[in-house]
């Protein structure tokens, strides 16, 4: 491989590149799923390449092929160069890279059992058995299970003389049950939604979510859910379980502070930021109660990795500081425009595509409440866990969340099961609004492997910690 | 490129080395290239050359499935081993009956050589049309141009081979203001028929038209929402609920419906890949031949689309729905198209005495799948109508909506269609101008 990263890299320059990077990735998954007592699918998948950027005459070109040899790799760096030069012909801004970032290492995810060597027999044994425990709850249309195991291997170079060989590693599981009547469908998942959680771990990670344990319960909740009464529309205390808040964090948080919205590389597509360059280290983004980091070194989280894609060392660095928003998610590119260094944040979604800023683990720092207390210090609200639905506008302000589970808060005390609920709000007012937050025994790391960005979509692994949070006069129960 | 010859050989390589049961090969090989734009100026440039070698084995009722993009000898071997191990481990599914047979298949004009010579060059020129444009106004563009080359290759051990080249061109772009934005598109099969100065042109004036943009309440409204809008409320119409999968587990709206009136008797909605009005599809990645589905004929749910494994489950034929295996969604259509109308889009406007001009929407998601509650942000061009004319731009709105209720009130349809994308394929849609559609909260922009 070094051989190759070599070659693609002396062809990038001797066609004009001041700048090239190459990465060779090699991507495994196996993924799993069952349904209503049936294997579904099961499929085993992999993908290898290599992709090279390259900065000619201050602009950037990227090609990639599923081809690796050393002809080929020479083959893509010159189309790089080629693609480059095409970027010129529209005038613009040279790029500038800040100042080198030069490193040789190897990062590997630490594990205790290798997933795939788990024979899959146990893997579908386990999956069976939760569908099972759904199953057995009348009411019942629809049990799924799935699991899903990732190793990515990769090789990243550049001519600045980085070498960098990291091999990555993922597991995850959940389980989700849907029940059915004439007029209603109410689904509940576990551990969280969006199929599965997920972390950089070995298969430790899946037997440690005790999957078949919490089967019937959310099957049991989901019935109960089709005959609850309906979240009322009003506008009232709002605590947030950790599932959910970590998905609030994500919209209203993690990608408003990426750097290029904010540039406005994003602006077709996703869009831009309302966090505005004149508001680092001046904006109230949230109560003083408010803080939030990225942290891409976070064991087990699935956002974690030794270095990014652009052979920048995974680090920690603050966002939010007692509600005031103090720092971006940047590239080196982006890094360079305010005269800071890159934190660490680039990431591609394979071979084929270029590095973008991603989230890594973004993640809200606990509070000293417990969830009992928390409670019991509300007179009146609502109770809100699992995310269901998400939306939010292209400046990440507006935003709407729906989840599947819903309880009001009276006197301290929670009462009545709730459906449909859904909260809405405008980000900094929302934040504003947190008035506490529960303590580290609370705080919880979420995976949420499907994050999208780019044209052409990347797909993101990225994590969030947070622990239950209390929010004041909150929009809920809308439409 | 990848020849039909080649195609035949690599498919032909792992049926011939598969001990399974009943073996199905799909080959996906592309050449995709986009140039993207911010700020007025092309920030990342890329192109992509891949091909995926899918491969299905049936060990009596049991499936399994292996991919690579590896396509060695040994590579192939491989994966139509692996494939035939992970079936092999498995209890079996009941319900699985067989891969599909060969049958006659179509042929569609969907390659267009211009789009597969397309340089980096030309698309960096059309590129420049757009940011000199915005810049004459001083607007900043935004945006992406694509163009693909894809060959889909599908072949089973029954004696299915098929095998389809298409070529596809989309252009994209977002005109911004301080603060106020516009967006235009178009995408075809022919790069020929992209008109990079006429969509900046519509975006330029868009952005320029909804400066100092006012804050209009919530509320239930007229609205005119042009096809890009109605496209993404079509999408996630279809994604909700135009598969079998989702009718046979009873989470489609359409389940118990059938036969009924469930939208407005103006409406009728169809899937058709063979239609080259659109970005047709002979076959799906069964190797099915594509057929048209009827979903909605005027305002009646008709059909849903089926795969073999859906099919098979209540005795029917498929109808060419298939996605690639192993596939959760179910099978769903991918080349929608909704019945035009009568009306020009003037004709609409000066029907409204107050009312809400959508360009497009933004971050659509289900509130609540069953009853097709969607929500989502208006977004780069939203104008308040009064009495029958365009008098300011307002800032955006977040609607709350079920969308087949909003279906039911249509009161005009625009006479012309526009091709777009969906998540699957392509959508060709007319405008539609909707009486009561409820948005449920404002932003500040």
């Amino acid at each position: 491989m070094r051989e190759i990263a070599e070659r693609a890299l002396n062809a990038a320059q001797l066609n004009g590149a001041s700048y090239a990077d190459v990465r060779i990735v090699s991507l495994r998954t196996q993924s799993i799923a069952v349904k209503n007592g049936h294997v579904e699918a099961l499929a085993e998948d992999s993908s290898r390449g290599l992709g090279v950027r390259v900065l000619l005459d201050g602009a950037w070109g990227f090609a990639s092929s599923s081809v690796v040899t050393l002809d080929e790799a020479a083959a893509v760096a010159e189309q790089a160069t080629r693609i480059a030069r095409a970027s010129t012909l529209v005038e613009g801004t040279a790029v500038e890279l800040g100042p080198p970032e030069v490193h040789v290492a190897r990062y590997a995810t630490p594990f205790e059992i290798d997933p795939f060597a788990v024979s899959l027999e146990d893997k579908l044994g386990l999956l069976l058995e939760a569908d099972a425990e759904m199953r057995r709850v009348k009411g019942i249309a629809v049990t799924e299970g799935s699991m899903e195991f990732v190793r990515e291997e990769k090789v990243f170079a550049s001519t600045e003389g980085s070498h960098i060989e990291q091999q990555l590693l993922e597991s995850g599981a959940g389980i989700e049950a849907t029940a059915i009547d004439e007029a209603e469908m109410q689904t509940r998942s576990f551990p969280n939604s969006f199929g599965r959680q997920q972390g950089k771990s070995g298969y430790e990670f899946i037997a440690g979510r005790e999957l078949p344990k919490h089967a019937q319960r959310i099957a049991d909740e989901a019935v109960a859910l089709l005959h609850a009464p309906h979240c009322p529309s009003t506008i009232t205390t709002l605590i947030l379980d950790s599932t959910q808040l970590a998905l609030q964090v994500h919209e209203s948080c993690g990608h408003p502070t990426e750097l290029d919205r904010v540039l406005g590389d994003e602006a077709s597509f996703a869009g831009t930021s309302f966090l505005t360059l004149d508001k680092l280290g001046t904006f109230s983004y949230g109560s003083p109660q408010v803080n939030i980091y990225a942290d891409a070194t976070i064991p087990g989280a699935l956002g974690t990795f030794g270095f990014d894609d652009e052979g920048v060392p995974a680090q920690r660095s603050p966002i939010v500081k007692d509600g005031l928003f103090v720092g971006y998610l940047m590239s080196r590119e982006t890094a360079a425009s305010l005269g800071q260094r890159s934190n660490g944040t680039m990431r591609a979604d394979g071979w084929n595509r270029i590095p973008l800023i991603r989230m890594t683990n973004i993640n809200l720092e606990p509070g000293d409440w417990t969830l009992d207390d928390l409670i019991a210090d509300t007179e009146d609200g609502i109770y809100m866990a699992v995310n269901k639905s998400w939306s939010i506008d292209d400046r990440r302000l507006n935003f709407q969340f729906g989840t599947q589970l819903a309880y009001e808060i009276k006197n301290g005390r929670l009462g009545s099961m709730l459906k449909n609920a859904s909260y809405t709000g405008i980000t900094p007012q929302f934040w504003q609004s947190c008035d506490a937050i529960c303590d580290r025994h609370h705080w919880h790391v979420w995976g949420l492997p499907n994050c999208g960005k780019g044209e052409p979509i990347q797909s993101a692994h990225v994590a969030h910690g947070a622990a239950p949070a209390r929010f004041r006069n909150v929009r809920i129960g809308i439409g | 490129m990848l020849d039909q010859d080649e195609a035949r050989r690599i498919t032909q390589k792992v049926l011939s080395v598969s001990g399974a049961d009943q073996t199905e090969a799909v080959l996906l090989a592309e050449d995709t290239c986009l140039t993207r734009f911010a700020s007025s100026r092309i920030h990342q440039n890329v192109a992509e050359r891949n091909a995926q070698l899918r491969v299905r084995a049936v060990s009596g009722k049991k499936v399994g499935v292996a991919s690579t993009n590896s396509l060695s000898d040994d590579s192939i071997v491989d994966v139509t081993h692996s494939a035939l191990q992970m079936a092999r481990l498995q209890p079996d599914n009941p319900d699985f009956r067989s891969l599909p047979e060969p049958q006659p298949l179509p042929t569609v004009s969907a390659f267009a050589d211009p789009t597969a010579q397309h340089t980096a060059q030309q698309r960096a020129q059309a590129v420049g049309v757009i940011c000199r444009l915005a810049a004459e106004q001083s607007l900043v563009a935004s945006g992406a141009f694509t163009t693909s080359v894809l060959h889909v290759v599908v072949a089973n051990s029954l004696g299915v081979f098929a095998y389809a080249p298409s070529t596809f061109g989309d252009l994209t772009t977002v005109i911004m203001s301080e603060d106020s934005s516009g967006y235009a598109s178009a995408s075809a099969v022919d790069v020929c028929a992209i008109d990079a100065e006429s969509l900046a042109k519509e975006a330029v004036n868009k952005a320029l038209e909804s400066r100092n943009p006012i804050a209009v309440e919530a509320g239930d409204y007229t609205v005119i929402l042009e096809e890009n809008a109605v496209g993404t409320l079509l999408t996630y119409l279809s994604y909700l609920g135009f598969g079998a999968l989702a009718l046979q587990e009873g989470r489609s709206f359409m389940a118990g419906q059938l036969g009924q009136p469930i939208v407005g008797s103006n409406v009728s909605i169809w899937d058709d890949g063979l239609d080259s009005s659109g970005l047709a599809v002979p076959f799906d990645f069964e190797g099915v031949a594509k057929q048209r589905v009827d979903l909605i004929r005027k305002g009646v749910a008709n059909a849903v689309v089926y795969d073999s494994y859906t099919a098979a489950r209540e005795g029917k034929e498929s109808t060419g729905h298939a996605l690639p295996a192993p596939n959760t969604y179910g099978p769903l259509p991918g080349n929608l198209f909704m019945q035009t109308g009568t009306s020009a889009k003037s004709d609409m406007l000066r029907s409204v005495e107050r009312g809400l001009w959508v360009t497009r929407f933004h971050y659509v998601n289900p509130l609540h799948p069953l009853k097709t509650v969607l929500t989502g942000m208006t977004r780069d061009g939203t104008f308040l109508i009064e009495n029958g004319t365009i008098t300011r731009g307002v800032k955006n709105l977040r609607f709350t909506q079920n969308v087949l209720q909003a279906l039911g009130r249509v009161r005009m349809i625009g006479r012309q269609s526009k091709l777009g994308r969906s998540f699957f394929g392509g959508i060709r849609v007319p405008a539609l101008l909707i009486d009561g559609f409820t948005f449920t909260g404002v932003t500040e922009f």
